[in-house]
C-alpha cells in the first residue's frame, strides 16, 4: 500500500472506532431525548462523572476501568431514577418542560462539572490499562487497543440495547410511551414508571461511555461541554429515537471528525459536529432513519 | 408610562447615575459595577428570547465573544474608535442570531437550545485557529492612552459606556414588552400552536426576537477587549456568561423588564464578593446551585415573590 492509500485507509479504521465510541455516548441521549423526550443535556455530564469514578478506580486500586463502569452501572441507574422524579415531580407534571426543565438540566450540567474541578482540579487525569499502549498491525493499519477495547464493548452494549428494547416488554413499554403516553395509561401501565426506568437506563449507559472515553483519552471536567452537541448531533443526524440510527449517526460523525483532523489538522475537529448538526436540522430534520 | 418618557428617565438616571458615581474614589468601584453592568445587559437580552418567547439560548458567551471579538478585529485592522466597535459588535452579533433563528426556529424549541449551544463551542474552535485575532494565544488590545471627557482612567469611560447601553438594552426590552411584537411573543409563548392559528406570524416574530436578543448579548460583549486590555478564546467564551445569563433571569423572574435587571444586580453583586472573599470556583457553584434551586422551588423568581406578597395585600 503506497503512503496516501495506507493515510485513508487509517483515517477509516479510526473513524469507525472512533464511531463506535460516540454511538456509546449518545445512545442514552437516543433513549431519554429521542424516546422520552426528556431533553437531557446534562448527559455528558455524567459521562465525565462515569470517567472520574473509574479513574479513582483504576488509580486507587488498579482496577479495569471498564469493567469497574460496568459492574458499577446499577449506581447510576439509581442516579438516574432519581434525577427523573424530580424532573416529572418540578416540570412535567406542571408542563414546564420546555423552558424551565432545560435550565435545570443546565444547572445539573454545571454544578457537575464544577464538583469535579473542586474535587479533582482542573489538570488531565489518564487511566492506566495493559491494553491502552498495544496496537494491532494489520499491513500499514493501525488498529490502537485503546480505541478497539471500548469499540467492541460499546458494540455489544448498543446492540444488547436494541435487542432489550424491541424484544421485551419493558422496550415495547418504552416505544409505546414515546408515541402515546394515554395509550399506555389505558392499556394498565404506568407511563411515569416506564420512563423512570428508561431514564435511569441511559444515565446508565453514560456511565459505561465515561470509563471508554478515559480510556482512550486524558479528561478534564470541562470536556463534557465539548460533547453536548456532539452527543446532540448523532442523535438528530442518525434520526430521533432510532438505535439502529444512532449508530450510523455515529459512524457517519466519526468518519467526518476522523477525515477531517487527518487533512486539515486536529484542531479543527469539534466544529464537524455543530456543521453536521446545522446540516441536518437545515435540510432532512427528521435524520437518516427518522420516520 | 409610555415608552418615550420612559425612555427618556431611563437615559436621565443612567447618566445620573453615571455622574454621581463618578465621586467614589476606590477604582476597584469601576471595575466591579462594570462586569455587574455587562450581566445587567446578557440577563435582559437572553430574557427577550427566553422569557418573553420562550425558547432557551445556552449561547450568550457565543453572542458576547462575537461582539468581543469583532472589536478585537476592529482594533487591529485600523485602531476603530470606540462608538464603531460598538455599532459594529451589534450588529454582527445580531446578524449571527438572525442566521442561526433562520436555520433553527422553524424546527421545535429545544433544536435552536442545542443549536446554540454547539455554536459556542465551534465558534471557540474557529476563534482559536484564527491568528489574525491572536488564537488560542490572545490579542492585546491596549487602551489608547487619551482619556476624552477628562475622566481620569479609562475604565471610567468604559463604565460610563456600561451604564449607557444597559439602559438602552432596557428600553429595548420594556418596548418590546408592551408592544404588538411583545404580545404576540407571548402568544408564542403560551402556546405557539394556538398562535400560529390566530394569525400571528410565529416565525418571523421569532427571529426578529432572536435577532434583537443576540444583538444586545454582542453589545456587552464589544468593549470587553477594552476593559481587560487583552482577550483570549476562554475568556471571551467563559461558560460562566451562558449560565449567568439564564440564572439572573430565572432568579429575578422572566415576565417582565424588571426581573432581570433585580436577577443580574443581585447575582452579580454577590458573585464580585464571593470571588474576592472566596474563590471563583465556588462563585460558579453558587450560581449553578442557585440556578437549579430557583427553577425547581420558586419558578417565577423573585418577581413572582413580589406578585404573590402584592395580591395578599390587596386582600
Amino acid at each position: 500500500m503506497d503512503s496516501t492509500t495506507a493515510l485513508f485507509a487509517n483515517a477509516i479504521v479510526a473513524g469507525l472506532l472512533l464511531g463506535g465510541f460516540y454511538a456509546a455516548m449518545s445512545v442514552g441521549v437516543s433513549i431519554s431525548f429521542g424516546m422520552l423526550d426528556v431533553v437531557n443535556i446534562a448527559h455528558p455530564a455524567f459521562i465525565l462523572l462515569g470517567s472520574y469514578i473509574a479513574y479513582t478506580m483504576n488509580d486507587r486500586l488498579g482496577l479495569d476501568p471498564i469493567a469497574v463502569s460496568v459492574v458499577l452501572s446499577p449506581l447510576f441507574f439509581v442516579l438516574g431514577a432519581g434525577l427523573y422524579r424530580v424532573y416529572y415531580l418540578c416540570f412535567e407534571q406542571r408542563g414546564q418542560e420546555s423552558l424551565r426543565g432545560l435550565a435545570f438540566f443546565f444547572g445539573i450540567l454545571f454544578i457537575t462539572e464544577v464538583m469535579l474541578v473542586l474535587v479533582f482540579g482542573v489538570d488531565y487525569r489518564m487511566s492506566k490499562t495493559a491494553y491502552a499502549d498495544t496496537t494491532w498491525r494489520l499491513d500499514a493499519l493501525d488498529f490502537p487497543m485503546r480505541l478497539v477495547v471500548p469499540f467492541l464493548v460499546s458494540m455489544l452494549m448498543v446492540v444488547g440495547l436494541q435487542l432489550f428494547l424491541s424484544h421485551t416488554f419493558f422496550g415495547r413499554a418504552v416505544l409505546a410511551v414515546a408515541q402515546d403516553p394515554l395509550a399506555l395509561r389505558l392499556m394498565g401501565v404506568n407511563p411515569i414508571r416506564v420512563k423512570e426506568r428508561a431514564f435511569a437506563l441511559s444515565i446508565a449507559t453514560a456511565g459505561v461511555a465515561g470509563a471508554f472515553l478515559i480510556v482512550i483519552q486524558p479528561v478534564q471536567p470541562a470536556i463534557g461541554r465539548e460533547y453536548i452537541g456532539l452527543v446532540f448531533a448523532v442523535c438528530v443526524l442518525g434520526g430521533m429515537g432510532s438505535i439502529w440510527g444512532t449508530l450510523l449517526g455515529a459512524f457517519v460523525l466519526g468518519l467526518a471528525e476522523s477525515f477531517t483532523s487527518t487533512f486539515f489538522g486536529p484542531s479543527w475537529a469539534p466544529a464537524v459536529s455543530f456543521g453536521l448538526l446545522l446540516a441536518t436540522l437545515a435540510f432532512r430534520p427528521a435524520g437518516l432513519l427518522g420516520r | 408610562m409610555t415608552n418615550r418618557v420612559f425612555a427618556a428617565v431611563a437615559f436621565a438616571v443612567a447618566i445620573a447615575f453615571a455622574a454621581v458615581t463618578q465621586l467614589i474614589s476606590n477604582e476597584y468601584y469601576f471595575t466591579a459595577a462594570y462586569t455587574v453592568l455587562q450581566f445587567v445587559i446578557l440577563a435582559t437580552a437572553w430574557n427577550i428570547l427566553g422569557g418573553y418567547t420562550g425558547y432557551v439560548n445556552f449561547g450568550s458567551a457565543a453572542f458576547f465573544a462575537i461582539g468581543a471579538y469583532s472589536s478585537v478585529v476592529l482594533y487591529n485592522a485600523f485602531k476603530a474608535p470606540l462608538p464603531v466597535m460598538i455599532v459594529a459588535g451589534t450588529l454582527i452579533a445580531g446578524l449571527a442570531g438572525l442566521g442561526l433563528g433562520y436555520l433553527t426556529l422553524r424546527l421545535r424549541g429545544v433544536f435552536f437550545a442545542i443549536a446554540s449551544l454547539a455554536l459556542a463551542v465551534v465558534l471557540y474552535t474557529f476563534v482559536v485557529n484564527w491568528d489574525y485575532v491572536g488564537g488560542a494565544r490572545g490579542a492585546y488590545v491596549l487602551q489608547p492612552s487619551e482619556v476624552p471627557f477628562g475622566l481620569p482612567r479609562y475604565v471610567h469611560l468604559l463604565y460610563i459606556a456600561m451604564v449607557l447601553m444597559s439602559a438602552l438594552a432596557l428600553i429595548v426590552a420594556r418596548t418590546i414588552e408592551t408592544s404588538t411584537l411583545g404580545r404576540g411573543l407571548a402568544a408564542i409563548r403560551d402556546d405557539e400552536l394556538a398562535a400560529e392559528c390566530s394569525g400571528v406570524p410565529t416565525l418571523r416574530l421569532k427571529i426578529v426576537s432572536a435577532s434583537v436578543s443576540c444583538a444586545l448579548m454582542g453589545m456587552a460583549g464589544t468593549t470587553f477587549p477594552y476593559f481587560l486590555s487583552y482577550v483570549e478564546p476562554s475568556s471571551a467564551f467563559n461558560l460562566s456568561y451562558a449560565v449567568n445569563s439564564i440564572a439572573m433571569p430565572l432568579i429575578g423572574g422572566m415576565m417582565s423588564w424588571v426581573g432581570p435587571l433585580i436577577g443580574a444586580v443581585l447575582l452579580g453583586s454577590v458573585q464580585q464578593l464571593v470571588q474576592v472573599t472566596i474563590s471563583s470556583a465556588w462563585n460558579l457553584l453558587i450560581v449553578g446551585v442557585l440556578l437549579v434551586a430557583f427553577v425547581t422551588l420558586a419558578p417565577n423568581g423573585i418577581m413572582g415573590w413580589i406578585d404573590l406578597w402584592r395580591r395578599r395585600g390587596r386582600g
